[in-house]
């Protein structure tokens, strides 16, 4: 899933993936962390965002 | 390769004749040049119908799905795996069949007849991987071909770069769905772009649907397209849409040594889990 989509131009970093079960909460706390640095070091996206107004 | 004609005939007519097969699945003439048309031919009388040359684009496999009778399918080396797609899937049993194979030379682009079409050009299975009957002698396979120059190119592009390669390539593409009626791959009796509870992508071509349709095919086509180029050659707007699939081909082989449609005795990528499966996208 990442592969294609940074392939095709979503900035790597944007999407992310994890597996933690619901006894791992400092796992948890920790990829949360993460994702939201990492996230909030690319900005906002302006890539995959429709811009024709209304949705769908 | 013309002259596999006789010998196509020959098959499909005695096979008809003495009742192994209810129909025969190939091609004829079509109505628009240098473009033959699929057909279904019922009757021995009709097999005079049949052609063979190198505008046999679309891929026969797309005939075959969910069908009951016992067929006879005319097939080239990515017809086949698309064949043992389908088998592996269910969507055919390999007893209804009678595999009539075609070792292929290629076919050549729809726009430019001097050349192969381009999936030919680095195809590596050109004789069928299954068949009951052949119309010729084997092909020698291609052999030192580079399959992944035009991925790698895109790979070594910077972000922004990628999106704007994509961002041309899709235009132009009025959502007519000609690529995924042709491509055996996509026989979902309601496909993700028609559902509505939940409407999962816009039905219009504001280029972010047109992209998400692109993207979300090709991954439903992950570890199964076979690289047969029917997409490509069935789009009235030249869309180059096989630069979305050839990357997945491209990490099935690199992450999973897999290619799509060889055998029958295994089961596909995205189907099974191995302890050693790559995870290195998880965090
Ligand atoms: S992809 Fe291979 S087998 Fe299929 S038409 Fe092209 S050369 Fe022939
Ligand atoms: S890529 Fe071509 S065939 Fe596919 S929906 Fe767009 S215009 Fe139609
Ligand atoms: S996605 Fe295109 S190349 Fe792949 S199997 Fe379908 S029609 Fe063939």
């Amino acid at each position: 899933m990442k592969n294609l989509m940074e392939h095709m131009g979503v900035e790597p970093g944007r999407l992310q993936f994890s597996w933690i079960s619901s006894a791992e909460s400092t796992k948890f706390v920790d990829v949360v962390t993460k994702v939201t640095e990492s996230v909030k070091a690319l900005g906002p996206n302006t890539n995959y965002v429709k811009k024709s107004g209304a949705k769908g | 390769m013309e002259s596999y004609i006789g010998k196509i005939k020959e098959i499909s007519e005695r096979l008809l004749n003495d009742g192994t097969v209810e129909c025969v699945v190939g091609f004829r003439k079509g109505t628009v040049a240098l473009t033959n048309e699929p057909c279904m031919i019922t009757k021995a009388s009709d097999v005079q119908d049949l052609v063979w040359d190198e505008n046999c684009r679309l891929n026969l496999a797309n005939y075959l799905t969910g069908r009951k009778e016992k067929i006879a399918v005319i097939a080239k080396g990515c017809d086949s795996r698309n064949i043992v797609n389908h088998i592996i899937e269910n969507k055919i049993s390999r007893e209804q069949l009678v595999i009539i194979g075609v070792p292929c030379k290629g076919m050549v682009d729809k726009n430019n007849p001097e050349v192969l079409q381009a999936n030919c050009a680095t195809c590596l299975h050109r004789n069928p991987v299954i068949y009951d009957e052949l119309c010729a002698d084997l092909v020698e396979e291609q052999k030192e071909v580079d399959r992944y120059e035009d991925v790698r190119k895109i790979e070594a592009m910077e972000t922004q770069d990628k999106w704007a390669f994509f961002e041309d390539l899709l235009t132009g593409c009025t959502r007519c769905y000609a690529c995924k009626n042709a491509c055996p791959l996509c026989y979902c009796p309601t496909c993700f772009v028609d559902e509505s509870q939940p409407q999962w992508i816009g039905k219009g071509t504001d280029p972010i649907d047109i992209r998400t349709y692109h993207f979300l095919r090709a991954y439903h086509c992950a570890g199964r397209c076979t690289d047969c180029g029917a997409c490509e050659a069935a789009c009235p707007q030249n869309i180059k849409m096989r630069h979305f699939t050839k990357k997945l081909e491209k990490d099935c082989n690199e992450l999973y040594g897999w290619e799509a449609g060889l055998t029958v005795d295994q089961r596909p990528p995205l189907d099974s889990f191995k302890v050693d499966d790559p995870d290195k996208f998880i965090m």
